[in-house]
């Protein structure tokens, strides 16, 4: 399978099953759509005709010879023999998980997916005796994985400091035992953010997410205090002093896009002026009913700002001002191995969700679910069949992805959408899978312009 | 090749001979949380070459 398509001036050719990343030229951009495995030793003649009319023999033939070349290689047309990798899709240790310290909130943004913070459950803590039980339930569910991964999250974590606190000295005791290494990290909407946080977050987080959606009006808007009142004042600046105190490493500003700001390029930029190079923006996850979801209607206008961003970041690498916008992140020869890319996000299998009642879910976005609650961190009751279906979430058993292009980049997209909005988890959410492409061709297309010394 | 420059390393394929360690970052913890892409993380293989 490949997928081709031309972006800001290059004609790329992506081929799905090898990964391999061509740029081509015109004649082999019209050639590919006329021939196709198995490759004759001659151009056929139909396909000399036809392209006779705007291409000189010679070059047709010439062009014809080196797509067979890289069939042969196999990086052209190469075939999908994933498969059998797919069935040995199986239960793995658990190594992730999202600890929610704090099911509460001082802000009310209005497009949060866990209510007003609280997930719809009710505001509550989670108390230290809960978090530890946690740290202890993935020390010893963890196999062999060396690191663990633990994000404090909410509602809002800061709002539980000490409990995070204790957690970690905790985290840091028992790995020693374990021979293993928790990795910390936090996601934070910054208002309560003191110096002395900053250092502890600094000392002992491998990474911190920030959130804030850009300008100060768009900020303002969908992300504010009980009372309506602004925060971006209070957090800007202790943002940038987080990340310089942390020497601007291992950090993201995150921020939303709605439709209230699908110019959201302009967000980022802002981010950017702003003094930030680690920057992720990302469509709103919500009910289509609601006035700020992105619809089908906003695609075009979406793309185009994602082409924007990505003729922005071109710019600004040439004139050497760097940043790194998360969704365009892309290594095209170190990335991911295909067994990862196969499984995807890991979430209920690698990754579960931990609440202050302790109940487990597959991820952050599944809690309050009750067909999803998967046990209990207390009482050591643990769903291995849910366990079971969710590492089967792989990308041959969702239908819609068998025959994507994009299968090895996705992985199959977030299980928790493809639930709230299609019901089903196998079931791809299709305006997510439509964004998505588009990021994924814009971040090809930067690789692109690098390869080709435009850079 | 004139017509077409091939850019990276097509080596999809081989990674799934050595893949899977698991020692890798889960892919919703970085930044996303609520749109997965996978494709950004880093290999942590002891075994890459």
């Amino acid at each position: 399978m490949i997928h081709k398509y031309k972006l800001n001036g290059y004609n790329i050719v992506l081929d799905v099953h090898s990964g391999g990343v061509h740029v081509v030229d015109e004649l082999t951009y019209d050639m590919l759509d006329n021939v196709a495995p198995p490759f004759e030793d001659e151009c056929p003649e139909n396909v000399v005709t036809k392209l006779q009319r705007f291409y000189e023999k010679e070059d047709i033939l010439s062009c014809y010879e080196e797509i067979k070349e890289l069939y042969n290689e196999k990086i052209l047309f190469s075939p999908d023999d994933y498969e059998k990798f797919a069935k040995l899709s199986v239960a793995a240790p658990v190594k992730a998980m999202c600890l929610l310290v704090a099911m509460d909130c001082n802000l009310r943004c209005d497009y949060c997916f866990a209510g007003t913070g609280d997930y719809c459950m009710g505001r509550k803590v989670m108390s230290f005796d809960v978090g530890k039980q946690a740290l202890d339930f993935l020390l010893e569910n963890s196999g062999t994985r060396e690191h663990l991964e633990v994000d404090f999250f909410g509602g809002e974590p800061l709002m539980n400091w000490k409990v995070v606190k204790q957690l970690v000295e905790y985290g840091r005791e028992r790995e020693k035992e374990y021979n293993k290494k928790f990795r910390f990290t936090i996601t934070t909407n910054g208002t309560l953010l003191t110096e002395d946080k900053m250092d502890f977050i600094n000392k002992e987080m491998s990474n911190v997410v920030m959130s804030i959606d850009g300008r100060k009006e768009v900020n303002d808007r969908m992300r504010h205090r009980l009372d309506g009142s602004s925060v971006y004042d209070k957090i800007v600046p202790s943002y940038l002093e987080l990340a310089k105190r942390r020497n601007f490493k291992d950090y993201y500003v995150r921020g939303t896009f709605t439709k209230n700001n699908l110019d959201f390029a302009e967000d980022v930029f802002h981010l950017r002026e702003l003094g930030f190079d680690q920057i992720s923006v990302e469509p709103v996850v919500g009910e289509a009913t609601e006035p700020y979801a992105i619809t089908e209607k906003d695609l075009p206008k979406v793309f185009m700002e994602y082409e924007r961003l990505a003729d922005m970041l071109i710019e600004n690498d040439r004139k050497g001002k760097h940043f790194n916008f998360f969704h365009f992140m892309l290594d095209l020869d170190q990335g991911p191995c295909a067994i990862k890319r196969l499984r995807g996000c890991g979430c209920g299998n690698e990754y579960v969700a931990v609440t202050p009642d302790g109940d487990i879910y597959p991820c952050h976005q599944f809690v309050g679910m009750d067909d999803y609650r998967m046990g209990n961190i207390l009482t050591g009751e643990f769903d291995k069949e849910m366990k079971k279906k969710f590492a089967s979430t792989h990308i041959y058993n969702k239908e819609d992805c068998k025959n994507c292009w994009a299968k090895f980049y996705c992985s199959g997209g977030c299980n928790a959408n493809n639930y709230e909005y299609m019901g089903d988890i196998f079931t791809s959410h299709k305006l997510s899978c439509e964004i998505e492409k588009k990021r994924l061709e814009c971040a090809i297309m930067i690789k692109a312009a690098q390869a080709m010394g435009d850079i | 090749m004139k017509h077409i420059k091939t850019i990276n390393k097509a080596n999809l394929k081989q990674s799934a001979a050595k893949g899977g360690c698991g020692r890798c970052t889960a892919s919703c913890q970085s930044a996303c949380k609520t749109s997965c892409t996978v494709a950004n993380q880093k290999c942590e293989s002891l075994d890459k070459e």
